[in-house]
């Protein structure tokens, strides 16, 4: 299980580098979603099958593709690969990257040098998952139930149009009929 | 199960499928033909089944031609991806008692799972084609998909609630003295629906409307690449046919004349029949029409049929 977890572990930290890396941004989005498997193989190494799945479920199989669902009809050319090119100088990514490369000195350490007994897998069967989600944390699963309600409300909102009646060759008789009754008014009143 | 067992299930589970996915190939056209008052092919061979292997051989020997405008890496990475996940994806369905490839315990999630990857084929295929209808139909088929998924998932969960495991072989157990089609017919019905639309079938094809985008999202794909789109829609046939089989028409149960595997491939031929028979009877609806009736209509029943479900599983329960 261990081995499975490092090599999933490093498959996810590659495809991460990648999606960071690559100029054009379909690309960069594939490699998110062998990001989010990986993660997923992690979920599952570390005995999280529940998790697993749903990882691939919602964020590799939904979200991702309405990602590249929005990227694809914005029709990005070469232009936007010059000005990716631009942003990712050495100048931007050196400073963050070393602080991290300092984490992860740290944390190989205490894998290789911690207490041997870290790493223990303990299955959660998705029962487990559905009795501590609506037993111990209700509250918070309410809460949550709230967010999203107000986000489909929002996005309710954004998407209405007005409905038209009107076939538009019958919508120009009534702008003239309107037309016809303004001018009557004006002739009557004026 | 040893090793040496559990490779011949794999290899063996592996040849059945393509067969049947190529196989489908001369069923689908004279059942087309015999529903259309017409015969079909019927030359090569006895009943013309030798048509099979000339279309295979057409589309192993044609020109691969990858066009010089596409995104190349991408474009011969999509029809890769709905082979595979439809594949995987069989995977979890038990075909008779000890018959299966992997017993997982979260087994009906998994087929979800790899259903709702399969839209990457042709939201990717469409996209690096780099043509004005392939994109079309990308992105069509991308919000057909991603909007029946969720009806597909939501209708189940009434036959999870019942078994209370996610596991096929705990489902298909449950079944052993009532079928969830009769306990869950609403949930079957949404679940074919769904099912036609997740393999953009006939008459939910509108990603590949031939009328109004020539192919859709595999206009530009010719030669083996094409084939796999080809064998990918026939292997998501075969196996929505076999999950319905397995979820709602109680697996490899039967009247007890037959062995179980018999009962199972009986079914899920009898569910083939069914998707070939849409598609010779059914209009295609518009694709405005196609997304309002999965919001507006199967969104609703699908929930008070989960929410009926949950009542009278905790109603059952408590007397």
């Amino acid at each position: 299980m261990e081995v499975l977890f490092c090599i999933s572990s490093l498959v996810a930290i590659l495809s991460t580098v990648m999606v960071i890396t690559r100029l054009n941004p379909v690309h960069a989005l594939l490699y998110l979603v062998v990001s989010f498997m990986s993660v997923a193989m992690i979920f599952l190494s570390l005995g999280a099958p529940f998790m697993a799945v749903l990882e691939v479920i919602v964020y590799a199989g939904a979200i991702i593709v309405l990602f590249i669902f929005v990227t694809m009809m914005l029709n990005l050319g070469k232009e936007t690969a010059e000005q990716e090119r631009n942003w990712l100088k050495p100048r931007v990514w050196v400073g963050p990257s070393l602080l991290a490369a300092v984490l992860l000195a740290e944390m190989i350490i205490l894998l290789t040098k911690g207490q041997p007994g870290s790493m223990q897998v303990t299955v959660v069967d998705p029962k487990k998952v559905a009795l501590s989600l609506y037993g111990e944390y209700i509250i918070a699963l309410e809460l949550v139930g709230f967010l999203m309600i107000a986000g489909i409300v929002g996005a309710a909102h954004i998407g209405k149009h007005r409905k038209k009646t009107f076939h538009r060759f019958l919508e120009d008789e009534a702008e003239t009929e309107q037309q016809l009754k303004a001018d009557y008014h004006d002739v009557h009143t004026g | 199960m040893t090793v040496m067992q559990h490779i011949w299930i794999v290899l063996g589970v592996l040849f059945v499928l393509l067969n049947i996915a190529a196989g489908l190939i001369w069923v689908e056209r004279r059942l087309l033909a015999l529903w259309q008052d017409r015969l079909g092919p019927n030359r090569a061979g006895p009943l013309g089944i030798f048509i099979v292997l000339a279309d295979t051989l057409k589309l192993f020997f044609k020109e691969d031609w990858i066009p010089p405008f596409a995104d190349k890496w991408v474009f011969i990475t999509a029809p890769a991806i709905v082979a595979g996940s439809v594949l995987l994806s069989f995977v979890i369905i038990p075909f008779a008692p000890g018959i299966v490839v992997a017993d997982l315990n979260v087994g009906l999630l998994f087929f979800l799972a790899m259903s709702s990857l399969g839209v990457y084929s042709i939201v990717l295929g469409g996209w690096a084609s780099n043509n004005k209808y392939a994109l079309l139909g990308a992105m069509r088929g991308a919000s057909q998909m991603i909007a029946y998924e969720v009806f597909m998932g939501l209708s189940l969960m009434g036959v999870v609630m019942i078994t209370g495991s996610f596991n096929m072989g705990d489902i298909v157990d449950a079944q052993k003295n009532v079928w969830f089609c009769f306990t869950q017919p609403l949930g079957f019905i949404i679940f074919f629906i769904a099912g036609v639309a997740e393999t953009h079938r006939l008459p939910f094809d509108i990603p590949e409307a031939e009328s109004e985008l020539i192919a859709g999202f595999h206009a530009e794909y010719s030669g083996m690449k094409f084939g796999m789109f080809f064998i990918g829609e026939y292997l998501g046939i075969t196996l929505i046919s076999a999950m319905t089989v397995t979820l709602f028409f109680g697996g490899w149960h039967g009247p007890a004349f037959l062995p179980p595997l018999a009962w199972f491939a009986l079914k899920t031929i009898l569910f083939l029949g069914l998707f070939i028979l849409l598609r010779a009877s059914l209009p295609r609806p518009r694709y405005d029409q196609l997304i309002e009736y999965g919001w507006k209509v199967l969104l609703p029943v699908v929930l008070a049929n989960l929410m009926i479900t949950g009542a009278i599983a905790l109603w059952l329960k408590s007397t």
